[in-house]
């Protein structure tokens, strides 16, 4: 299973132990139990039902009936495609950008600041101080940073990277980099944790068997940071494909840079099309569950889980 | 295999090599040679210094001045995996993502090797687990992954091997059948080896020549029958296997031999085998050397005859009793008696007289810590 990912380093035991069970273990698991039953199941199932429905023969705007109308998913892929493409496509850049940015960070605080707890500590807690902040304000700081008046933007018209009707908010750009600010804490965390159990000895091994500093890295640190890297990836992909706060024209994004989120809440809050928001959001996780499934498995991370 | 016998060790020197960690200096101005395809073993206690000088032959750490070479070329600026030197670690620290035989091809790859997948294979056989290349390093034994560690390093034919206490994690038994084997792969590889441990029987057992480290130094070096029968300090003479010392001013002195006054008894050693002839020094003997005596023995000059005193401690330890003997005036002595059957029946406080060969006892160059120079 994908989210066996998420899971520490305990190797995944057969189900075949019959012996565990009984009422006590049951009633332990029971208000986890009532909880997803509540709280994940009902609201998946409803999510599910209400993407079928069909709009009211009356012609009255929110109102719908209980269906079968598959054909509630031909047409959101059909007028949502640049949407969803773009949606995958940020995300994937993004991610890509969070993994460069963080690895080299992670390794840092993890490897080489081992001698030092203190500062260790310190960087770790500043890795993560910008959760203390509403990550709305935050964006909302951005989009005042990178401005159209401001300097940075003045910068790039001075140096002809951009055009001078040109501008940096509402750029895919600008929301790529929006989401990867935004995530790259989910991705230095996992690294971090792994990275800290790295045994540097297996590096020096490597290097006096002959390896190359690159190589030591490409053989040695890179497949064992695997379980990190697959960790990092899925906690940032999952979450920026779904993301609407960027991506939407009161932050960093424009009509041009619309995201499945965004279109999910359109239909829902504004244009009250609640079968059409429903598909769109079944369709985003089947997609999404299938990709990283696919992602895990070609891994091959399953020994080192 | 065969088609890489023929390749041979290298010779080791280190030039004055020194290494300051913040706050202490783990190697003090060392100097050391060892010949192409000895096998050499630093022994010392932890913290000695030994691991910082194998560390730094391996290019794991730069020394703070000096220089190594290795069959006379200077490698102290080249990095690890530019030194055809090889590391059996403390650890093994095998690669946990890599099957038992890719761990093995790992160097062999590195230099682009065309046939590693055979010379691995060999290498696992030698190390008698050619049926385990497909497993994972931690589905093996202790044992086992030791033999892997030995196997990884062996197999690119390196100059020089280092072996990082690779024994430390194995039982005795085990550890003294892989002694066995290690020292038989040795021979027939002819590689220099260059052994770090603080197993004294070990270094003992399987080096040909032994150096005794002391808080970054070398307190004196040899062949293990040599360092044992005439140790030069009171440092090897105590971590060397057990030692009796006694501590006096040297009252008389003739061409041939030294001798000292301790509790109103006369010891004497032969001024060859004295490192130092006047003031107080240190003369020692080993335990399976002295004798004693119920009466007073009636021997000759060539003896030394210190007693009486009494027993105060017998052990047993199999192939021989150890005897603690406390001689008023002098301290507490140990004397070892074989086991063959014919000891004397002798109780604890009974009264004895300990005896000698002059030809048996060595002067120290220093005395034992926390004795006064005068």
């Amino acid at each position: 299973m994908a989210f066996a990912a998420f899971g520490s380093a305990s190797p995944t035991k057969d189900s075949g132990n019959k012996r565990k069970g009984g009422p006590i273990v049951l009633a332990l698991l029971l208000p986890g139990l009532i909880y997803l039953a509540l709280f994940f199941m009902t609201p998946l199932v409803n999510l599910v039902v209400t993407s079928l429905e069909s709009p009211d023969p009356t012609g009255a705007i929110g109102a719908y009936f209980y269906d079968f109308n598959i054909g509630n998913y031909a047409t959101v892929v059909t007028s949502y495609m640049p949407q969803i493409l773009r949606s995958f496509g940020y995300a994937f850049a993004a991610t890509l950008f969070a993994l460069a940015i963080s690895y080299p960070v992670a390794y840092y605080i993890g490897v080489k600041l081992r001698s030092r707890p203190l500062l260790q500590r310190l960087m770790l807690t500043l890795v993560i101080a910008p959760f203390f902040i509403s990550f709305l304000l935050r964006t909302i700081a951005w989009k005042q940073l990178l401005s159209d008046d401001s300097g940075f933007v003045s910068l790039l018209h001075a140096t002809g990277i951009l055009g001078q009707t040109q501008f940096f908010i509402g750029s895919d750009a600008a929301v790529i980099f929006g989401l990867t600010y935004n995530f790259i804490p989910f991705m230095t965390l996992p690294l971090f944790t792994n990275l800290e159990r790295l045994d540097v000895r297996l590096l020096e091994a490597a290097s006096d068997l002959y390896a190359s500093p690159r190589k030591v890295f490409t053989k040695v640190t890179l497949p064992l940071s695997m379980p990190g890297i697959i960790s990092g990836t899925l906690l940032t992909f999952i979450p920026i494909a779904g993301d609407y706060v960027n991506a939407s024209r009161d932050f960093l994004g424009s009509s041009k840079t619309s995201m499945i989120g965004t279109m999910v809440e359109a239909d829902y809050l504004q244009n009250w099309n609640y079968p059409s928001a429903s598909a769109m959001s079944v369709l985003l996780m089947g997609v999404i569950l299938v990709l990283v499934t696919a992602y895990v498995r070609r891994s091959g991370t399953e020994d080192l889980l | 295999m065969a088609a890489q016998a023929n390749v041979s060790g290298a010779d080791l020197e280190l030039i004055d090599v020194r290494k300051d960690f913040p706050g202490f200096t783990a190697l003090d101005d060392m100097d050391l040679h060892i010949p192409a395809g000895q096998f050499f073993a630093l022994l010392g206690p932890s913290g000695c210094g030994k691991t910082t000088t194998l560390r730094i032959v391996a290019g794991l750490e730069t020394p703070t001045q000096g220089q190594v070479l290795l069959g006379g070329k200077d490698i102290t600026a080249s990095k690890p995996h530019e030194r055809p030197v090889n590391t059996v670690f403390q650890s093994y620290a095998l690669f946990p993502h890599m099957s038992v035989l890719d761990n093995i091809a790992f160097g062999l790859r590195q230099r682009k090797i065309a046939d590693y997948e055979k010379l691995a294979k060999d290498a696992l056989n030698l190390v008698e687990l050619g049926h385990l290349g497909d497993r994972r390093p931690q589905q093996l034994s202790g044992g086992q992954q030791q033999r892997v560690a030995l196997a990884r390093a062996l197999v690119n034919r390196p100059s020089l091997l280092l072996l990082d206490e690779p024994l430390g994690a194995l039982d005795l038994k085990l550890r003294r059948q892989m002694q066995i084997e290690l020292k038989a792969i040795q021979l027939e590889v002819g590689l220099t080896f260059l052994h770090v441990t603080h197993d004294q029987e070990e270094a003992m057992d399987m080096a040909d020549i032994v150096a005794v480290m002391n808080k970054g130094r070398i307190e004196q070096m040899g062949a293990p029958e040599v360092l044992y029968d005439r140790p030069k300090t009171a440092f090897v003479s105590k971590f060397l296997g057990q030692s009796n010392l006694f501590i006096g001013e040297v009252t008389s002195s003739n061409p041939s031999s030294v001798s000292i006054e301790v509790g109103g008894h006369k010891i004497t050693v032969d001024k060859k085998r004295a490192e130092k002839h006047t003031g107080k020094i240190a003369i020692g003997v080993r335990p399976e050397k002295a004798d004693f005596h119920e009466t007073k023995p009636k021997l000759g000059a060539d003896h030394v005859v210190i007693g009486p005193g009494e027993i105060i401690d017998i052990r047993f330890t199999g192939v021989s009793n150890q005897y603690l003997i406390e001689i008023p005036g002098v301290g507490e002595v140990i004397v070892f008696a074989q086991n063959i059957g014919k000891s004397p029946e002798i109780e604890l406080g009974a009264k004895v007289w300990v005896s000698f060969k002059v030809e048996h006892a060595y002067g120290l160059a220093d005395l034992p810590d926390g004795t006064e120079e005068n």
